[in-house]
């Protein structure tokens, strides 16, 4: 049952083969059994997910069932879910269960899935490779076999490794420049970051608040649609979000491919890519030749620009949005405070880590007396150039295509002592955020027995296309279905 | 550009983060090489370009001054770290 799609778990509770309660018990059990080598779960809500999914078999038994209906799923743990505890990977927050569900959590609820428990991530999703969590990092199921263990990227790396070792058929992340996509690549699962402003930031812990952006990770292009068709849409909870209509993404996934106009960015096949890798993606783009799209060269001149925009505009924002962890109203308090300025202040050294109080820091010199114009508003201007880039390629192309990373998982260790070395990491990525477009991360082959991701990225609003593009690719490949042994 | 070790300390207290010797030298090169990197950003000719805020940029929606929020300080201040008589406590402010 663990390697079924969410489509396909769908279809046997609609049928009656199983019923929600045996199937959660099954993931359960499967988690117990197997997340001791992956340490992809910070909390898992047993009790919780077995009466959601009694109260689910009851919906289904009442006739009131929708595609979700009993389907066991997981959250990144930077969703607030009421009355589970929702830590961010982050000590601060290790106390904090939340009053109240995120606008994501209250969709799934109200779809009827179940969710099994919370995933691990970077802490306050600032990382590359999970290995900033309080709770431990993540070991990524590939490679693990041969003794090596690699990172599952971050900062939603708890949900990817948790799909790719069929601990759960889906998981939500969060992506701020790269946080979807690129563990999605490095664990050979599928995953969308959608649009800005398409899915409610309501109740997701905030850490950039104009790059944020939730989004599914599933094996399939499908899972990701059947995702998108709950998480998507308006909510007045969440100022940025757009008001503009959704459609059911699983409806265009079928249409074909033939005349897709397919960009490959020259700066994303620069020298900072592997051969290795470029082989592989640039055998994936060859697949959708056969499938009758048409590939040309284009350029986004500004992209080599995005690191260092990213790093301003990111920790500034940060450091703004994590100046509400004080110890006052909730989570970690230091002892014994002797003032307010000594809770503060011991409050936040010993609530945050290492990676988080850099990027406050970073951030709050950005935007401190006579740096603001210098970096932050800079910075802006820069993204706007980025963003005309897109812009222009779109009036050529259909989508986007490149790799997600410039290299497969790399080992734990080999980058957490060098923060710029990580930041790195996310060279393809970052544009995508701040330009605010959607993008995806598809499995499209392996390197040294590695997963590669092919990344597609499209206009505004294009998901269902982006979606279409990805499924067809997975028709006719089965790199998606590869199972880490 | 380089970051020197006033510079961070005077932000570390605006930030509200007490940081030691020892992690103020760790910090003088991690946020050295931060700053480095973001330095790129001056090759970058900005001067008629206007600044993002919103990919989209969409404007901030006004709703009607109507009461949509139910009173929830119990299930707030259950989780709170210290509170008295539903407030809020912290170490005293006036002497």
């Amino acid at each position: 049952m663990h390697n079924k799609s969410v489509a396909e778990l769908s279809r046997e509770l609609e049928s009656g083969k199983v019923s929600s309660v045996e199937l959660t018990q099954q993931f359960l059990d499967r988690i117990k059994r197997e997340d001791g080598k992956f340490n992809s779960f910070i909390t898992v809500s047993d009790q919780q997910a077995l009466a959601e999914a009694k109260a689910a078999d009851e919906m289904r038994a009442a006739g009131k069932a929708t595609p979700w209906t009993g389907v066991p799923f997981a959250h990144k743990d930077i969703f607030c879910t009421n009355g589970i505890r929702t830590s961010c990977g982050s000590k601060m927050l290790d106390n904090f269960v939340p009053p109240y569900d995120s606008t994501v959590a209250a969709s799934f609820r109200a779809a009827g899935a179940v969710c099994l428990g919370k995933t691990n991530m970077d802490e306050f999703a600032m990382g590359s490779s999970n290995e900033s969590s309080f709770y431990g990092p993540v070991t990524n199921p590939w490679g693990l076999a041969s003794g090596d263990k690699r990172v599952p990227g971050g900062s939603s790396g708890g949900s990817a490794a948790a799909v790719a070792a069929r601990l759960v058929p889906a998981a939500t992340g969060t992506d701020t420049g790269g946080s979807i996509r690129q563990p999605a690549a490095l664990c050979g699962i599928t995953g969308l970051k959608p649009t800005y402003g398409r899915v409610s930031r309501y109740g997701m812990i905030a850490f950039a608040s104009s790059l944020d952006q939730g989004g599914p990770m599933a094996r399939t292009a499908e899972d990701a649609a059947l995702m998108m068709n709950v998480m998507a849409g308006h909510d007045p909870k969440d100022s940025t979000c757009i008001d503009r209509a959704v459609p059911d993404y699983t409806a265009t996934l079928n249409e074909p491919l033939k005349g897709l106009k397919i960009g490959l960015p020259k700066e994303y096949f620069s020298d900072q890519l592997s051969p290795a890798m470029e082989e592989q993606v640039r055998n994936a783009i060859g697949e959708y030749e056969k499938l009758g799209a048409t590939v040309k060269e284009v350029s986004l001149p500004n992209a080599k620009l995005a690191i260092a925009a990213y790093y301003v505009i990111a920790p500034a924002e940060a450091s703004a949005n994590l100046s509400r962890f004080d110890g006052v109203r909730y989570g970690y308090r230091c002892e014994d405070p002797k003032d307010l300025l000594d809770m503060y202040t011991r409050t936040r050294a010993e609530g945050f880590g290492n990676e988080v109080k850099r990027r406050i820091l970073v951030g709050t010199y950005a935007l401190s007396a006579g740096y603001f114009d210098a970096y932050y508003l800079k910075a802006q201007k820069v993204r706007r150039l980025i963003q005309q880039d897109f812009i222009n390629a779109f009036q050529e192309v259909d989508v986007l295509m490149s790799p997600v990373t410039p290299s497969p998982a790399f080992r734990q260790g080999e980058k957490n002592t060098d923060p710029v070395s990580m930041y790195l990491e996310d060279v393809f990525t970052i544009a995508i955020n701040l330009a605010g477009i959607p993008a995806m991360s598809v499995p499209a082959g392996f390197v040294d027995g590695l997963p590669v991701g092919l990344q597609i990225i499209g206009d505004y609003f294009s998901e269902a296309r982006l979606l279409n593009a990805a499924h067809q690719f997975q028709q006719v490949t089965d790199w998606h279905q590869r199972d880490p042994k | 550009m380089s970051i020197s070790r006033e510079d961070i300390e005077k932000v570390a207290m605006l930030a509200r983060i007490k940081v030691d010797d020892e992690q103020v030298s760790a910090l003088e090169k991690d946020l050295g090489n931060i700053l480095d990197l973001v330095d790129q950003l001056g090759t970058a000719d900005t001067d008629s370009v206007e600044p993002m805020a919103h990919p989209l940029d969409a404007v901030q929606k006004l709703r009607a001054d109507e009461v949509t929020e139910t009173n929830q300080r119990e299930a707030f201040q259950a989780i709170a770290p210290a509170t008295e008589d539903g407030l809020y406590l912290v170490p005293r402010v006036i002497e």
